[in-house]
């Protein structure tokens, strides 16, 4: 069981933070379902980022004037607190990246280019988002290694245990597997896979872009080598995000990308790298990003990330329970009744509407929800048998009453199409 | 102004499509789809004499993809090749009567992008028997 925070949140005073949260859409209050997207910005991060750009901007690393040490000390710091927020080791372990999907790519291509050879097997499993299943896809391809999943159960809620046990027996040299699904919700125990899959010698990385926005995350508890995320899920700008690395995993890794910050020393015939992690960080960087996110993560620890995820499965619950008593609608994911494996993603599907339609009618209505594949198509066609579903998510500012505004605007679907 | 989207048209097009189905003989076929959005569809044509003579549709997709297709396979029935390949976003549009705004505008065009794909191929084939002839 999950610990209970002590007290909720207070999500009226958390919207008045975000200043997108009191605009229109299509002339109705923006309803933002589409969190699991990407998240709104608190004011805060907006005004980091600006008050960069208008009173210290400069290049970072080897300034020797006085912007260019607070912007240094601004960008350092925010991987200090990003480390802090996650449980790394310290800031050596936080290495910035574009997104997790870069983060991602990153592993596949150094570490994997060094370590996959003809033969072997890479784990993954049948929920993942594209971003952790075509890197590793092409890695197979250029090695000629063999791509391996492991299996949903019977309900295509939750990954099947015994599939995990039966695949880790082929000895992967590697398991990537997501800690939330961005379709089905799913909270994975990525603790007890980190343990078996080491067991069998794998290396372990995961996905962590929809559970770090919404959890407590503690890398060392899970035991993982590797965890990705992305700063826009979790409050912070566009353009950033994070791989975390065990320091010793790291170290021995050689850089994806070459240039500036990322040496020691250059002579004509050799190079030294730098210290970790700018060895994997060459040229500048996303400056600005890396200080709005810092104040991100200031913001949540503010909120807490404990009383977030209570917050997010109250109104997951409540809204699976309001939506249960709609008819011809179909929901995925783990039931209402599982809540401690499930974050707040509800895909669902109405009958004889095509969820494009149904996310159209929602957005007359102001609400932002998503229609699609997911980029986790394998697991919306061939396993959930959909063409594409529709899906709302759920974060620290949506208010109960937005669950029930989705249901309304279901039943408009329904009345518009003519089911039921 | 989305719900003017789903006028009473579109969505009796989307329930009950015109010219739904494979046809085995036709002269030309295409098939196509949106990648994002899982809009998919395949459209048939029989011609004669230059003139498309039946016109069918299979797939699935969206209310306002549907509707497309079927509509479009009522239009074109009649018409020359020439006059397909002079068909574009306002001739659909005016088909359709509706406006799909940006966000669907690849919606309400896979039908007609993907009839005149059809279309393309066939002349070309057609060329090559010419060619062939000499």
């Amino acid at each position: 069981m999950e610990k209970e925070p002590k007290a909720g949140i207070d999500v009226e005073r958390i919207r008045q933070d975000f200043p997108i949260l009191g605009t229109t859409m299509n002339g109705k209050p923006l309803v933002y379902l589409d969190n699991a997207a990407t998240s709104q910005k608190p004011k805060r991060v907006i005004d980091a980022i600006s008050e960069y750009y208008t009173s210290y901007n400069a290049n970072i690393h080897r300034g020797i004037y006085a912007i260019a040490v607070e912007a240094t000390d601004a960008y350092v710091d925010s991987k200090a607190k990003l480390a802090k927020l996650i449980n790394a080791k310290g800031m050596q372990e936080i290495v910035y990246t574009r997104n997790t999907t870069e983060a991602i790519n990153l592993v596949a291509l150094s570490w994997g280019n060094a370590n996959i050879k003809r033969g072997d097997h890479i784990l993954i499993t049948q929920m993942e988002h594209h971003s952790n299943l075509v890197p590793w896809m092409l890695l197979a391809r250029r090695k000629n290694a063999v791509l391996d999943y492991v299996r949903l159960d019977e309900s295509n809620t939750k990954l099947d245990m015994q599939s995990l046990k039966e695949q880790l027996e082929k000895d992967p040299k590697i398991m990537a597997v997501t800690h939330v699904s961005n379709v089905l919700g799913t909270i994975n125990d990525v603790k007890r896979m980190t343990k078996e899959a080491h067991a069998h010698g794998a290396v372990v990385l995961v996905d962590g872009a929809q559970s770090a926005p919404h959890m407590p995350i503690d890398v060392q508890d899970i035991g993982c080598d590797f965890f990705a995320l992305s700063a826009h899920k979790m409050l912070g700008p566009t353009g950033i995000g994070a791989l975390y690395g065990r320091y010793d995993m790291l170290d021995r890794m050689d850089p994806l990308f070459s240039g500036g910050d990322m040496i020691k020393s250059v002579t004509f015939d050799d190079v030294t790298w730098n210290d970790l992690p700018w060895k994997f960080e060459a040229g500048t960087p996303d400056i600005a990003g890396g200080i709005g996110f810092g104040a991100a993560i200031d913001y949540l620890n503010g909120i807490g990330m404990e009383r977030i995820r209570a917050h997010e499965k109250k109104i997951t619950k409540y809204a699976l329970e309001r939506l249960e008593e709609v008819k011809h609608l179909k929901t995925y994911g783990p039931g209402k009744d599982e809540m401690d494996s499930r974050g707040g993603v509800i895909a669902f599907a109405i009958d004889k509407v095509h969820p494009h339609d149904v996310s159209q009618i929602f957005d007359s209505e102001g609400i932002a929800i998503r229609a699609g594949h997911h980029c986790a198509m394998p697991l919306v066609t061939q396993l959930l048998g959909e063409s594409a579903v529709s899906r709302m998510s759920f974060y620290l500012y949506n208010r109960m009453q937005e669950a029930d505004k989705a249901v309304q605007a279901i039943e408009l679907v329904k009345k518009t199409f003519g089911v039921g | 102004m989305a719900l003017d989207m789903y006028a009473e048209e579109i969505v009796s097009h989307y329930e009950h499509p015109h010219n739904a189905g494979v046809m085995a003989d036709a002269s030309a076929s295409f098939h196509n789809y949106n990648a994002s959005c899982g809009d998919d569809v395949t459209m048939y044509l029989k011609i004669e004499k230059r003139k498309v003579v039946e016109a069918k549709f299979k797939g699935v997709g969206c209310a306002i993809s549907m509707a497309s297709a079927s509509m479009l396979t009522d239009f074109v029935k009649g018409k020359s090749l020439k006059e397909i390949e002079g068909m574009n976003v306002r001739t659909i549009i005016g088909i359709i009567g509706i406006d799909p705004g940006p966000a669907r505008l690849k919606c309400a065009t896979l039908a007609l992008r993907t009839l005149k794909e059809a279309v393309f191929v066939y002349e070309h084939k057609e060329a090559d028997k010419d060619t062939k002839s000499l």
